[in-house]
Formats: C-alpha cells, structure tokens, sequence
C-alpha cells in the first residue's frame, strides 16, 4: 500500500512539478527535492550551507530522537535575539528529522526516520511542512494532514515500546508554533541555543551577527535535563515544554497559567492558582502546583495522563515523560522545604 | 507559483490521497485537508451522514470561510472514538468564519473552540454530549474564548460537564435562540464585554445562565452584559463538575448567578422553579478561592435586576451544598428569590454605609421577587430581608 502510495505522489510530483519553475523557496513534494543532504538522504549529511544544531532542553516527543539543522541562503546571517527565536533570513529553513534506534542501548543496530518537519521562512513569514519517510528509508513525501506511523523499539530500560506516532497536520504545527497568532520557530533561541560555544562558532563562520558585548556567561541559556541546580532544570523543562503555548503571547494565554523561564510570577506560574477552564483537566485537584505536593498539583496530573482530553502537551506526546515527570515532581516537593 | 500549485496539488490530494491513510478515515483527512488549503472566501461543505473522526478537526489563519453542514440531523460529526486532540473543532487566528448545519457529539475535550477569531457565528448547530450527563465529559460545548463580534444563535449545547455555551474573556456579543440543557452550567459569559444573552431556554442545568469575572486572565474585566427574555427553568442537575473548577461550587438549582463582574442587567426573564437560589449576586469570596491577582475585583457593583418572572413554587435548596444547605437552616423552603451575599466593597460605600449611586444594586418590579442580604460576611447573621436600599435604577 505504501509502496503505491509512494509511487502515485511521485507521479504526481513529476505531473504537477512539470508546468512550475523549481523554486528555492515553497513547498517540494519531496525531501530530496531541496538538497539539503548529500549522499544517502537517510544518512542526513548536511549539504553546503546546512548546519547541524543542538538544544539545552528538548521537546519531550514520545522519546523520539531528533537530529536538526538550519539551511541559510549562501551569503545570509540569523541575528541574535536574546529574548525569543532569532531573526532569520527571507529563504531560511529549519529542518527537523524525528527517529528511533530500534534499540536505544545499542544506536549502531540503526534507525528508522519517521518525519522531517521544515520550517521555512518566506516574505510573509514562517511556513511549515511535513514529510513523511517511507518504509525504505529511501525518501520523505509531503503530508498536509498528518498520519498515524506504527513504530517499534527498544527503550534504554531493554524494553520493547510498540506506538502508534503521531505525525501532525499543519495545523497543529501551528498549535505549538504560535506568538501572537501567528506562525513562529520556537527552539532557535538564544537561551536554547547559547552552550559549548554554539553561538560563537556560527559568528565566526559567518552564520550569526551576534552583539559586540555578547558573553556566553551572561547570556540567557536553559538548564539540561541534568543540571544539579533543580530549580533551573524544572524550569528549563517547564519553558521548553510547556511555554510554547503557556506565555503571555502564546496559544494558551487564556488559561493565565504562563510557564516561560524566568520572568513569571508565582500564581501565573500556577502557584496557588485554581484552574480557570481545565474541565476535567483538572483531575479534582484544587491548584496548578500545590508546593510540596505534586500529587495534588493539577501539573502533574496532565504531565501523567494519556487520555487526550487531559494530557499536556496537547500535541506530541502520547506516552508519559518518566524523567520530566520526577524531575517536576521533586521540585514541587522541595517548595513544601523552604 | 504558489496559487496555481496549490490548487492543482490540492485537487490530486483530494482525489489519491484518501487511499494511503492509516490512522484517519479518508474522509476525515479530506475534510482536514480541505479547512488546511482553504483559499479565503471558500464554504467547506461537510457531507451528510454520521462522520467517525480521531483528530480535531482545526481552521487556522483563514479569512472568510464558511463550514456548512447537510443540517442538524444530517452531518453528525463524531468523536467518541478520539485518539488526539483535545477538541472536536477548533478555530483559531481566523476573521469572518460561520459554522452551520450539522451536529458535533461526544469529543474527549471541548467540542467547538474557537479563539482569536474576529466575526464569528455558529448558527443551527447542536453540541452534545450523549449519555447521561457525566464528569468525564469534555468542559465546553460552544467554547469561543478571546473572540470579538460573535453571534451564536439557534445552537442547542447538552452535557458539558463545565458549560454549555461557554464565552470566554470575548467582546460583543450575542447568544440568542439557544437551547441549553443537562450541563453543570447552561450559558457562562465569563470576563466578556458587552454580552447580550436573550431568548434562549436553559433548563436542567446545574446553573441556568453565569455571569462571571475570574482573576489571573489576560482579558481582566468583563461586564455591560445584558441577561433578557430568556427561560430559565428547573436548573437543579446534580453538580457533575470535576472537583477543583469554580462552576464545581454552583448549587444545584442555580438560575441566574452574576459573580465578581459589574455592569450586569438581568430583566424579563422567567426564572422557574430553581430549588435554590434563583437569581444570586454574589462575590468571589463566596467560593473561599484564594486570591492572588492584585489587579482583581472580586465585587459584583452596577447589577440591575427587574421585570423577571420568579414562580411562587416552594421547593428544598440542594443540601449538597454549601450554601444550599445554608439555605436550608435560614430559610427552609422559602428560601428568598434573589440573595446577595452581602459582602462589600468599603470603597463602594458612602459615609452612611450605602453604596454610591454608580455602584448600586437595583431590585425592583419582580413578580415572586423575595429578597436577602445573606451577610455573607458575617457567617449569615443578620440577614436582612429589606429591599429598600435596593430600591433604584440606573
């Protein structure tokens, strides 16, 4: 079926793709379309002009690997930023390959690549698409509305994990990728981006314009999922997984819960805070955090859930996060200490 | 390139893709299809029959878009069998978008969100929980929330477990013609400006019809909202609220409650057989909730209520309780029609203790209109049952 499938997009690729100019911007029917690797297209080498990246705190995404780059137009910088994304250049694409070991203990055994999300910016602002890879691991065709994959692995544990993936539709792209409405990158941030030098190698290569005063030290940088400091890694966890939509600009303003890292007061933060439009959400819990008691804090009981209707994020995750899940649990507990 | 791409790209989509989709029927992923490439100014017509759908069904970013069904008991969108997403549909940063015509059921969170959207009417749609009316039930069945300019108007909302028709932190608008029963709330208009909620029918409801200003919100402060010539009957569902939401702490037998917002007018209404506290005017004191935001009011003030309707039934407050069961030691089953919980803003107040003329509550020309300060304040003691000092209008 998939094979048919495949083979009947590329015809229409070849169909519809005869009458346009091939465009450097806009979408491609499929991955290899654009160029941005060389070599086997599952390797995912990064062609000339195409950057790999790294973030401080990933995106919790059902414990999917992601491997990503920035492709910039030859002669283009991103500005720096240090509140929120960077400013990209008109022809700027990110690109984002979702994927499993299919034993996480042993990474050499392989991987299957399930999705390469692009971010594109245009004139008019940022654009998404989705390509989905096939069964072959040979090419990724583009997707408007989403699909469910079947995938199996092994986790770190030696456990085998069957899941049903979610690839998503544009719209719900949008649903995290959102300030103010409209369509946003979210981790090409200063304080996602700002470790081990990343930001000065790019400047020095011509990448990036930084400020003249720019100092690593000062600038903001998220905790890792590991930093000793907890209070800096549950918030780091809280800002990359959860503020995208939880800020005072983004999709889930209307809760008043805002979980951005650092400038948040203590109700916004949920503190204290009864559930404005949680519904059952809320799980009979009286407040967003309840200090020193994450068993009663409404967090956890959305970080916990896998019904639909009360998980969080609302997107992208279907199964638990063990690691966020102790994390947020012990720094509610260690409020009940001070 | 992109016009002309996009409409030949989506055309073949349309017609191949449905095939080589797992997950989605094809019909789902068409539909899905069809609101991601709509062109601004398309109708998105939605097929007639029962529609099995696991996603939510989301609009984003369009102009002028109008999703029509086959008719209320033609195209059946549903969603008992969802695997993602919250909502059933969702509508979001959009201008101009009418939704029409069908019914939507049984989605694991709220049935239609729409926010951030500007023009906006949902006409002749029923949206329902079925079954019988249970906690697990998604919040909102009509939920725009941060909307402008929004008529809803011949929709019928059963079985939400927080509010039938649900507006939220939105300016100007109309809720007219609906029916609204079996949820914890029938209609909420909560921090929204300039509302008029009128000849609608809200019946075995928890609540009948809301009116609530919440802390913590962007949208700080609702209020110029106008509750008229609607029925509001036997409200006296159990409460099926998950613990822990403030509609959790309406009595059961609630008909019309304004809570914590100003500027409300409540008149020519028929307010019918609601066992415990018919029209209440209450603070947001009343549910013992902590306050955190500064920039709150927690007062109702400028609240108008006449020319309502009350029947002269006498019935048992719901000692379910808190303040039904208050109720029941003060007044047994004469419990007073209108009650204000009596808790006062000092600011509020002249040298005389009597509200400032801008701030006043104005009771007047009820038919079985009974009245009580409850002094709330003052743990019900000395309750007063004069309405005198209510005695004004605006």
């Amino acid at each position: 079926m998939v094979k048919i499938c495949t083979g009947l997009l590329l015809l229409l690729a070849l169909l519809s793709f005869s009458t346009i100019e091939k465009a450097p911007t806009g979408p491609l029917l499929r991955l290899s379309d654009y160029g941005f690797f060389q070599g086997k297209l599952a390797d995912l080498t990064p062609a000339k002009g195409v950057v790999p990246y790294t973030v401080n705190m990933p995106l919790f995404s059902d414990y999917a690997e992601k491997q990503r780059f920035i492709y910039l137009p030859e002669g283009t910088k991103m500005q720096y930023d240090p509140k929120g994304a960077f400013d990209f250049p008109v022809g700027a694409v990110l690109i984002k390959n979702f994927f499993y070991y299919h034993d996480k203990r042993n990474p050499e055994l392989g991987r299957k690549i399930l999705e390469t999300r692009l971010l594109m910016r245009e004139k008019q602002g940022w654009k998404a698409l989705e390509y989905l890879w096939d069964e072959e691991q040979a090419e990724a065709v583009m997707e408007i509305a989403g699909a469910t994959l079947p995938v199996q692995w092994t986790d770190d544990r030696g456990k085998n994990i069957d899941l049903a993936y979610v690839a998503p539709n544009l719209n719900q792209c949008k649903g995290c990728h959102s300030y103010d409405g409209s369509f946003a990158p979210i981790g090409v941030s200063a304080r996602q981006l700002n470790h081990e030098g990343q930001l000065e190698q790019w400047q020095q290569a011509g990448l990036l314009e930084l400020p003249a005063d720019f100092d690593a030290k000062n600038a903001p940088q998220l905790a890792t999922m590991d930093d000793p400091n907890r209070d800096a890694a549950a918030r780091a966890y809280l800002d990359a997984n959860c503020a995208h939509c939880h800020n005072p600009n983004g999709p889930a303003n209307t809760s008043g819960l805002f979980l951005n890292s650092p400038e948040v007061s203590p109700e916004h933060l949920g503190i204290f805070k009864p559930p404005v439009a949680a519904g059952r959400g809320a799980g009979k819990r009286k407040y967003g955090i309840y200090p020193g008691k994450p068993q009663e804090s409404i967090l956890l009981f959305r970080m916990e859930s896998d019904d639909t209707g009360i998980r969080m994020p609302e997107i992208g995750r279907q199964l638990a996060h063990r690691e966020g899940i102790a994390l947020i649990s012990a720094w509610i507990r260690d409020m009940g200490k001070k | 390139m992109c016009n002309m791409f996009k409409k030949k790209f989506l055309a073949w989509l349309i017609i191949l893709l449905p095939g080589c989709v797992f997950g989605q029927s094809a019909l789902e992923k068409q539909i899905q299809t069809q609101l991601i490439m709509a062109e601004d100014g398309a109708v998105i017509t939605l097929p007639e029959g029962n529609i099995e759908l696991s996603n939510t069904l989301w609009l984003d970013g369009k102009n002028h878009i109008v999703i029509q069904g086959a008719g209320m008991n033609k195209t059946i969108l549903t969603f008992k069998h969802q695997l993602q997403g919250a909502e059933g549909l969702k509508v979001t940063n959009a201008k101009g978008i009418v939704l029409q015509d069908f019914t939507i059921e049984d989605s694991k969170g709220d049935l239609i969100k729409t926010q951030g959207v500007d023009s906006l009417v949902f006409r002749n749609i029923t949206a329902r929980w079925t079954g019988k009316p249970k906690s697990s039930n998604g919040a909102y069945a009509l939920y725009p929330v941060q909307c402008k300019n929004v008529v809803i108007e011949y929709c019928t909302a059963i079985g939400a477990s927080d509010a039938g028709i649900y507006v939220g932190q939105s300016d100007s608008v109309w809720v007219s013609h609906c029916t609204a029963r079996n949820n914890v709330a029938g209609i909420e208009i909560e921090n929204t400006t300039n509302a008029w909620v009128f000849e609608n029918q809200s019946y075995d409801n928890t609540g009948g019809i809301l009116v609530f200003d919440l802390p913590d919100l962007p949208k700080k402060q609702g209020g110029h909202v106008k509750v008229y010539k609607n029925q509001i009957i036997r409200n006296n569902h159990k409460n099926f609220a998950p613990k822990g939401n403030i509609v959790g702490k309406v009595p059961p037998g609630t008909g019309v409650m304004i809570l914590a917002t100003r500027d409300v007018e409540v008149y020519e209404n028929r307010i019918w057989e609601n066992r415990t506290a018919s029209t209440a005017i209450v603070s947001y004191f009343i549910s013992e909730n902590p306050i955190n935001d500064k920039s709150y009011n927690p007062y109702p003030a400028h609240i108008e209520v006449h020319h309502n309707i009350y029947s002269d039934t006498k019935m048992t407050p719901s000692r379910k309780n808190k303040l039904g069961l208050v109720f029941w030691l003060k007044f047994g089953r004469k419990v007073p029609k209108i009650l204000f919980d009596g808790i006062e803003n000092p600011d509020y107040l002249d040298a005389n203790g009597m509200r400032k003329p801008a701030y006043q509550i104005c009771i007047y020309d009820n038919l079985n209109g009974s009245f009580a300060n409850l002094k709330a304040d003052k743990k019900f003691k000395g309750i007063s049952r004069d309405p005198i000092p209510y005695q004004c209008t605006f």
